[in-house]
């Protein structure tokens, strides 16, 4: 075609509508990508905000798990690990941790006793710099199998409805054995206590590229002391982060690292599920809780311990929920690194 | 710059296609990973952080390229404020398409991830470990992303008029083949 002017026969009105067309149809995918045209979807931003109190979120804190203590210490790799995971990770060597215990609560002056779950999240980093951060509870199962029903379960919760919960349980019956575990199971009065699970499933792959499906626990050398709520509020609000404080500088704490390989058909995909006691269990090293520090000035605050963070010789499974954490730790990393000016008496940031 | 060729050269159109391609993309992938918690959110962050480097080093052999080769002057007939439009555009475009990824990639560094390009393969950080810092270029990250595709939809508003209304030759300077008999 040739360039020739407008024929009187071609109106530019319709031309121009063709531009205006294509343009409106790419800013509609654009809206619809970004979820704009999707209210129902699952986005970080509704996950992060079930998770708030009536109140609001505590401003410039985690959104969930905002209670912690920051510590410094080193993971011990006896090698073992090597033969599941070409991490560097796992060769044996020792390498520096920084980590974070803390309490399954979005409010960060909750009592330790008014909490049922705890955690702890650690950054390991090897020489070459492919580090490893997780995120562990001391639960045995996480309370729902997939991030939907996790949702469900926050929203339910803080529902004005009184049937709210029930329709939950009813439609994830898999909570029940976690509120048998949440009312059975004694407590500690101690963080270097307790032994804190991945229950996510990931997949290692070896150096010959064998891809196997692990969970991994943190098994504490201390021997747990059963301790009733009662007992522990009495103590004080804070008697946990006095108590770790107290136990660390009179010596290291420590822990074993245990990884536990699926068999084929195991549910990887639903942490609410336990695999069997029998599966194969490999000890891959030791982590060792040197030095408590304050979360104000410490260490581990402005670190997201995000599960996503793997070196090469590991990677997410079929398990929905890494994914999910990520999206949402990130959300609530970019909201609590932005609202700094609340989180109290740190003009001067945290050490690095 | 100027000269007498008519349309960009070979290796001009080329990258300016690809990058579109990959631009577009980069555009798209970001704005679904955020508002995404389903399994896809990790695959898209993979994709996004080698994605962003290839677009920035792309960008930058693309502006060794204008320098050396120059572009195709505006029709003459053009009014001065398309003109200004049409120059003013071309450094809004180059000046995001080199530094929305240096932005990323200094969130990145700020925030202390890692910036993992594939498997083993990570990028040192370019910024100190700064919630401040972070902040901000967090921010600029997101607005600006939603200005470059505001942009994008301008170019492509404006190209098309050139191409239907004024039929003026500047579609032809950059379509990857000629749609009609034009001497290059």
């Amino acid at each position: 075609m040739p360039q020739t002017p407008l024929s009187s026969g071609h109106l530019p009105v319709a031309r121009l509508a063709i531009i205006a067309a294509v343009v409106g149809v790419a800013a509609v995918a654009f809206a619809y990508t970004a979820g704009w045209l999707s209210p129902h979807r699952l986005t970080p931003a509704k996950l992060v905000a079930s998770l708030a109190p009536p109140g609001g979120p505590a401003l410039g804190h985690r959104r969930n798990h905002a209670k912690g203590i920051c510590f410094t210490g080193t993971f011990e790799a006896n090698g073992n690990g090597s033969a599941l995971s070409k991490a560097q990770v796992f060769t044996a060597g020792q390498y520096p941790v920084v980590g974070r215990f803390n309490l399954a609560t979005a409010d960060p002056n909750a009592a330790d006793a008014m909490v049922r779950v705890r955690g702890l999240g650690i950054r390991i980093i090897p020489p070459d710099k492919q580090e490893w951060r997780m995120a562990l509870i001391d639960a045995p199962i996480f309370p729902v199998s997939t991030p939907q029903a996790f949702y469900d379960l926050q929203t339910s919760a803080g529902s004005k409805d009184p049937e709210a919960m029930k329709k939950f349980i009813a439609a994830n019956p898999g909570f029940l054995s976690f509120l048998s575990w949440a009312k059975s199971a004694p407590w500690t009065g101690s963080y270097a206590e307790e032994r804190y699970n991945s229950l996510n499933s990931f997949v290692f792959i070896d150096g010959s590229g064998n891809r196997q499906t692990i969970r991994w626990s943190l098994v504490p050398a201390a021997q747990p002391v059963p301790i009733s709520p009662e007992e522990l509020a009495k103590r004080g609000p804070d008697a946990l982060e006095q108590e770790i404080t107290q136990r660390v500088a009179a010596g290291p704490q420590r822990w074993s690292m245990v990884i536990t390989v699926a068999n084929p058909d195991d549910a990887t995909a639903d942490p609410n599920k336990a695999w069997p006691e029998d599966r194969r269990t490999v000890q891959v090293g030791t982590l060792t809780v040197q030095q408590i520090e304050p979360e104000r000035e410490g260490p581990c605050r402005d670190i997201n311990y995000d599960p996503t963070v793997l070196p090469a010789g590991m990677t997410t499974s079929d398990d929905p929920f890494p994914a999910a954490r990520s999206a949402a730790y990130s959300r609530s990393f970019n909201s609590r690194t932005a609202e700094a000016a609340y989180y109290p008496g740190t003009e001067k940031g945290a050490k690095q | 710059m100027t000269t007498i060729r008519k349309r960009f050269a070979v290796p001009q159109r080329l990258l300016h296609w690809l990058m579109a391609i990959c631009i577009l993309s980069m555009l798209f992938i970001g704005v679904g990973m955020v508002s995404t918690a389903a399994p896809k959110y990790l695959t898209l962050v993979q994709i996004h952080k080698p994605l962003g480097i290839a677009i920035l080093t792309l960008a930058l052999i693309r502006l060794a390229l204008r320098f050396y080769y120059g572009a195709p002057s505006l029709p003459t007939d053009l009014p001065e404020p398309m003109k200004l439009a049409a120059y003013l555009s071309q450094v809004i475009l180059y000046a995001l398409m080199i530094s929305m990824p240096l932005i990323g990639w200094g969130m990145l560094s700020a925030a202390s991830y890692p910036v993992v390009l594939f498997g083993g393969v990570h990028l040192p950080p370019i910024l100190p470990v700064s919630a401040s810092l972070h902040t901000l270029l967090w921010h600029a990250h997101y607005y600006l992303a939603f200005a470059f595709f505001a942009i994008i939809l301008m170019h492509i508003a404006a190209i098309l008029f050139h191409k239907l209304i004024r039929r003026d030759g500047v579609f032809e300077t950059m379509a990857p083949v000629l749609t009609h008999h034009q001497s290059e």
